[in-house]
């Protein structure tokens, strides 16, 4: 499928998303609501068919917060990186996709331990590498950890 | 911990493996519920080795974060570097000198073959073989050797940099190399010999740790781990670097998925990196090895991806660039992590004895995992 035609089906189940086609996969933008539907749209139609989450991350901007998925079809092998954004930086909710792709839920176990994403309705959402008693969440870009933590 | 007992029925057993664990490949620590001798689940724990490399990356410059790397899989030094490499190289348009895109594949192919002969003998230690290991690491002591002349590292090698490779290759590379090649290639009887058609070993893997296709993707598996259930998966065919699509070789693929399939296809990457090496080992390009680089990397406004073939699989850098000289955010997209994640569904009612089996095919490396 091209951009064009994968831009016109993501449309159709969230209106509100925007598109960036600068870099090498289409890039969509949407918001942290939005993603479940998108998400099961993405996996089950039947000429997307987004069968294969490679990279699930997170990144703090400072005013806000995003999660980036990255999808490739192995069928079609076409590929596409959904970035959904979530305002409150102080209370980051967004639905899991375990369900749909199982590697997610360690992924998002990690997203969790390191930038405090909580994933709504995640099996067994808990600290991935860091310890239950961990204060923080270490790759936000306010972390302070005077004894951790090497200034370069 | 309270819930997970509160989870288990009367009569089943929790027990610990590792974090110092021989079988276990590092310091990996799982816990395992068993009904007798059955697997009911399978709990990783991570983090003995985590050093936050990617929050460390934040704050080194584009020259400098490529030497964390090596550190992660340190079986495959060389690709990860290679990634990253890549990543910086698409960030600022590099074009590299053709000298030094076969020197990438050589050392890619070559960090593989020492990668897959070092999981050679730890698989079969893991099933109760001694002898292999030494076999396996008389030959990958050669590849050593050369890398440490080229190089000047024999394991953590962080060759390859931004427009290139570091040092030209020592005047003995190809003579060595192609000794070597030769060598390993008279050895691969013996290892059939001892190992693939040894009925001992086929018993313990032929249909053992079995994953379908379907589950293969879902739980993002890449590497031998997903070609052995026949899923096409290498990046070297799917998305071609460094002119990997002007050599002639097949990607490996198996279809039984289970512990035997995961083995026979490394052992046929070995192969195919053997033939890769001799298509290019006499046809290495004169000219420069590095592109000339600004000393300070600057990488504009935006976010890189790049990919590479690893030794376990699908190794992939996401750079968010802000246009300074150090990323804003890195995120290391590593092939082990993902493959762990299947362990549980693998090993899922099978035995207590065929989970070092299991752990072993997935060929794991856990500063790969924690990073």
């Amino acid at each position: 499928m091209t951009n064009e035609e994968i831009k016109a089906v993501i449309s159709e189940y969230s209106p509100e998303a925007t598109f960036d086609e600068t870099g090498t996969w289409l890039n969509v933008m949407i918001q942290a609501t939005d993603w479940l539907p998108l998400a099961e749209a993405l996996r089950n139609h039947s000429a997307l068919d987004f069968d294969y989450l490679f990279c699930l991350t997170g990144v703090d901007w400072k005013t806000h917060l995003s999660v980036v998925y990255h999808l490739t079809s192995k069928k079609y092998g076409h590929s596409l990186v959904v970035k959904a954004k979530l305002d409150d930086r102080n209370d980051p909710v967004i639905e899991t996709v375990c369900g749909i792709w199982r590697t997610a839920e360690f992924h998002e176990r990690e997203v969790y331990d390191l930038l405090g994403v909580r994933f709504r309705n995640h099996p067994d959402l808990r600290r991935l590498f860091l310890t239950d008693d961990w204060k923080g969440f270490p790759l936000r870009k306010d972390y302070e950890d005077p004894i951790n933590m090497i200034k370069l | 911990m309270l819930e997970e007992i509160g989870t288990t029925e009367q009569g089943d057993l929790v027990i610990n493996v590792g974090p110092q664990h021989p079988s276990t490949h590092g310091v990996l620590h799982l816990v395992i519920t068993l009904n007798g001798e059955t697997i009911k689940k399978v709990e990783p724990h991570l983090g003995y080795i985590h050093r936050s490399i990617e929050k460390m990356c934040e704050s080194l410059t584009y020259r400098q974060f490529i030497y964390s790397t090596s550190r992660m899989d340190y079986l495959s030094a060389h690709m990860n570097n290679h990634a990253c490499a890549m990543a910086v190289e698409q960030g600022l348009g590099l074009e590299i000198p053709a000298r030094a895109r076969v020197i990438r594949i050589l050392m890619s192919e070559l960090t593989r073959l020492a990668s897959h002969q070092l999981w050679w003998g730890a698989m079969a230690m893991d099933v109760g073989a001694i002898t292999p290991f030494f076999h396996a690491f008389r030959e990958r002591e050669m590849i050593n050797d050369i890398m440490e002349e080229t190089c000047g590292a024999r394991l953590t090698m962080n060759y390859m940099v931004p427009g290139g490779v570091m040092f030209d290759l020592h005047p003995n590379f190809q003579v060595k190399t192609k000794d070597f090649v030769r060598f390993f290639r008279s050895k691969f009887d013996e290892y059939d010999e001892l190992v693939t058609n040894n009925i001992i070993f086929q018993e313990r893997m032929k249909n053992v740790g079995r994953i379908s296709a379907e589950d293969a993707v879902s739980f993002g598996c890449s590497g031998p781990v997903a070609r052995a259930s026949g899923v096409s998966s290498d990046i070297r065919k799917l998305a071609p670097y460094e002119g990997y699509d002007q050599l002639n070789f097949t990607e490996a693929l198996e279809t039984a998925g289970d512990n035997y399939a995961r083995y026979l296809v490394r052992m046929q990457e070995m192969r195919t990196s053997l033939s890769i090496i001799d298509q290019l080992i006499d046809n290495i390009p004169e000219g420069d090895f590095q592109a000339k680089t600004k000393a300070v990397l600057k990488l504009p406004k935006g976010e890189y991806y790049s990919r590479v073939e690893t030794a376990r699989g699908d190794f992939g850098v996401y750079i968010v660039s802000e246009g300074g000289t150090t990323p804003y955010r890195i995120k290391f997209r590593s092939p082990g992590f993902s493959n762990l994640s299947a362990l549980d569904h693998i090993a899922r009612g099978c035995k207590i004895g065929d989970l070092v089996a299991i752990m072993g095919s997935l060929d794991l490396v856990i500063p790969d995992i924690d990073r």
